[in-house]
């Protein structure tokens, strides 16, 4: 088993994350043009050249989504455990798995929880990071979910997910598809506060993730580029012996098949998100007892 | 093989526990039979130690063809089945059954993943793999359940969800997610049973419950080993190492807490008498829901949720603000 200590640090979006990058430009695997790197930057991680989406990092993601300086990491103290003493097919123990990871992150974790303004709502956000370890779901993340959900009904503010993952943590064997069901458990709390949750599905969101937490928001968008589904593109071609169609689990394909409910560009993401917040903004005022149990006690209310 | 008196005595204990987490005091009484089960223990001629079985070897007996399926569980522990079809939106999928059933006399609702036994029967039930109307019928039956306040019996055996075209235009994923969703908030008991094959979020989609109890031979995994193997050793047929990896069985399972109870299977496994099988099953089924039935409602779906927030294992770290 691997042996190092372990810290844990919480992100603050002054700080770059990460490796420093020395490269000044890119080349874009879409259109093959040489871009400036800080262009792309500047615009949202999208190619000035052809308009490809690259994957936003959650730092990034967070930057864009909230006012600047109102971003408060509220992420639980904790790290990955290895309860299985996992290693894969090079015999990489997962612990090493996940430092490599912190390392080239230069994050604590797979997701980041925290307190942030958007267009002056105070909402709790939760992001995933598709660089660490594939932004699978494992016990971390499934905690750290519930406990920004927990955040979330407690202060009656809104909870945005932004999904980017491949799906469950195999490392973590059948703990990880647990929680699937603990953050489902935990979805109860935003029901019974009255707390709208928005689910932002981003390019990937599939699997263990795909199955539970990020598809079940009161409301639910795609980012444009974005890949939806629950089995992969491979699996399913296996199974049925068939090509898929061109543009099979797209956020196309969602929106036709009517998973989400509208499709987004990258820069409008943010304005769209606070449109929506603006049909909650009395929830905090109202204070009001969740559907489920008015309807319970409208019809007990003789017994009192 | 133990002795039937220890069998006997130990059957006891559980009940009395199991009572006793209701906040009954039953102490004295388990103690008297811990002794008296001691002393018989004592009297008998030394046991081997259990070795550890195999995780592969597991899965090919979780798999064997001739295992106990839903409906044979279903014919040897209730008394009356009424098989309910469709989903009311879609199609009647056969991957999964569900309907009312008469399990010691009460109503109850039986839901669960249903393979074939031959080709013919294969192919109509997809080998146990639902589609989304699978889980929605299944999400009708809970319902119905809820309605007349019916205890629901879950049994889970399945590869995995479909992965094919159409269950991911009706959106599997939703499916799946709807129902570990409502079955948190579903106001009667639920007892899941892992029969056979717990595959993925295809099986969880009907696995959220009161109690999990898990057959002595089933798995329950993340991913399929072989998936497993593709992905992580990139290579699927490595899928015994997967297994062994991910560490499948229901010792395990007992440890991390994701099970609260392993059913004992006769002999060999479950394929070689279906009615041990089932009775064992039976008698685990009829205890734990005569526990449950005395938990008020709130606690129940209280405890339900706890239990499963209580799953999943981190570090607690040092907090610091610089980085190294
Ligand atoms: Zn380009």
């Amino acid at each position: 088993m691997a042996i190092f200590k372990r810290k844990y640090f919480k992100l603050s979006l002054d700080q770059p994350t990460g490796k420093d990058d020395e490269t000044l430009w890119m080349k874009c695997k879409a259109c093959g043009e040489l871009v400036f790197k800080k262009r792309v930057r500047e615009n949202n991680n999208i190619c000035p050249k052809c308009g490809e989406y690259f994957f936003l990092t959650a730092p990034e993601r967070i930057q864009m989504l909230v006012d600047p300086g109102t971003f408060e990491d509220i992420s639980k103290p904790i790290g990955a455990a290895d309860p299985l003493d996992f290693a894969d097919q090079g015999g990489v123990p997962y612990l090493d798995k996940v430092k490599k990871a912190q390392e080239e992150t230069g994050l604590s974790n797979e997701i980041i929880v925290g307190k942030a303004s958007l267009n002056e709502v105070s909402v709790i956000l939760a992001v995933m990071d598709f660089r660490f370890i594939g932004g699978s779901m494992g016990s971390v993340m499934g905690e750290q979910l519930c406990h920004a959900m927990r955040v979330a009904a407690d202060e009656r503010r809104p909870f945005i997910l932004v999904s980017s993952t491949g799906g469950a943590r195999m490392q973590e064997g059948i703990l990880s598809l647990m929680q699937m069901a603990k953050t489902l458990s935990a979805r109860q709390w935003l029901e019974a506060a009255g707390v709208p949750f928005i689910s932002v599905m981003t390019y990937p969101t599939t699997g263990g993730v795909q199955a539970s937490i990020a598809n079940v928001g009161d409301i639910t968008l795609a980012e444009k580029g974005a890949l939806i589904g629950f089995a992969g593109r491979r699996v399913i071609q296996q199974t049925i012996k068939q090509t898929l169609p061109e543009d099979f689990q797209t956020d196309k394909f969602a929106y036709e098949h009517g998973f989400v409910d509208r499709v987004l560009k990258r820069e409008g993401l943010r304005q769209e998100l606070s449109r929506i917040l603006r049909f909650f903004a009395g929830i905090s005022r109202q204070r009001r007892e969740p559907m489920a149990l008015r309807i319970l006690n409208s019809g007990r209310s003789h017994e009192r | 093989m133990s002795d039937k008196r220890i069998v006997e005595l130990e059957r006891k204990i559980r009940e009395l526990r199991t009572f006793s987490e209701d906040g009954i005091d039953l102490s004295a009484e388990i103690e008297k039979l811990e002794a008296k089960l001691q002393t018989l223990k004592e009297q008998l001629p030394p046991v081997p130690a259990p070795t550890t079985p195999d995780e592969w070897d597991q899965v090919k007996l979780a798999r064997n063809p001739k295992r106990p399926y839903t409906l044979d569980f279903i014919r040897l522990m209730m008394d009356d089945f009424y098989e309910l079809h469709g989903d009311q939106m879609y199609a009647d999928d056969a991957a999964i059954v569900v309907g009312l059933a008469l399990f010691e006399g009460e109503t109850v609702v039986v839901v669960g993943h249903q393979k074939g036994r031959d080709v013919t029967e294969n192919i109509r039930r997809n080998f146990g793999m639902a589609h989304p109307e699978g889980y929605r019928k299944a999400l009708r039956a809970l319902k119905l359940a809820e309605r007349f306040g019916f205890p629901v019996i879950s049994l889970i055996d399945t590869p995995a969800a479909y992965p094919g075209t159409g269950a991911e235009e009706r959106n599997i994923g939703g499916a799946i997610a709807q129902n570990i969703y409502e079955m948190f908030k579903l106001r009667v008991p639920i007892v899941i049973a892992i029969t056979g094959e717990g595959g993925s979020g295809g099986a969880l989609g009907l696995g959220v419950g009161d109690r999990v109890l898990m057959l002595e031979h089933a798995i329950y995994s993340v991913i399929p080993p072989e998936g497993c193997a593709a992905i992580l050793f990139r290579d699927a047929s490595k899928a015994p190492e997967a297994a062994r990896a991910m560490k499948v069985t229901a010792p395990t399972l007992l440890e991390l807490k994701v099970i609260d109870e392993i059913i004992p299977e006769p002999g060999e496994g479950a394929h070689t008498d279906h009615e041990t099988t089932a009775a064992n099953l039976k008698e685990a089924i009829r205890r734990h829901l005569k526990a449950l039935e005395r938990i008020p409602l709130e606690k129940l779906l209280e405890q339900r949720a706890k239990k499963f927030q209580a799953m999943g294992v981190f570090e607690e770290l040092e907090e610091t603000h610089a980085r190294e």
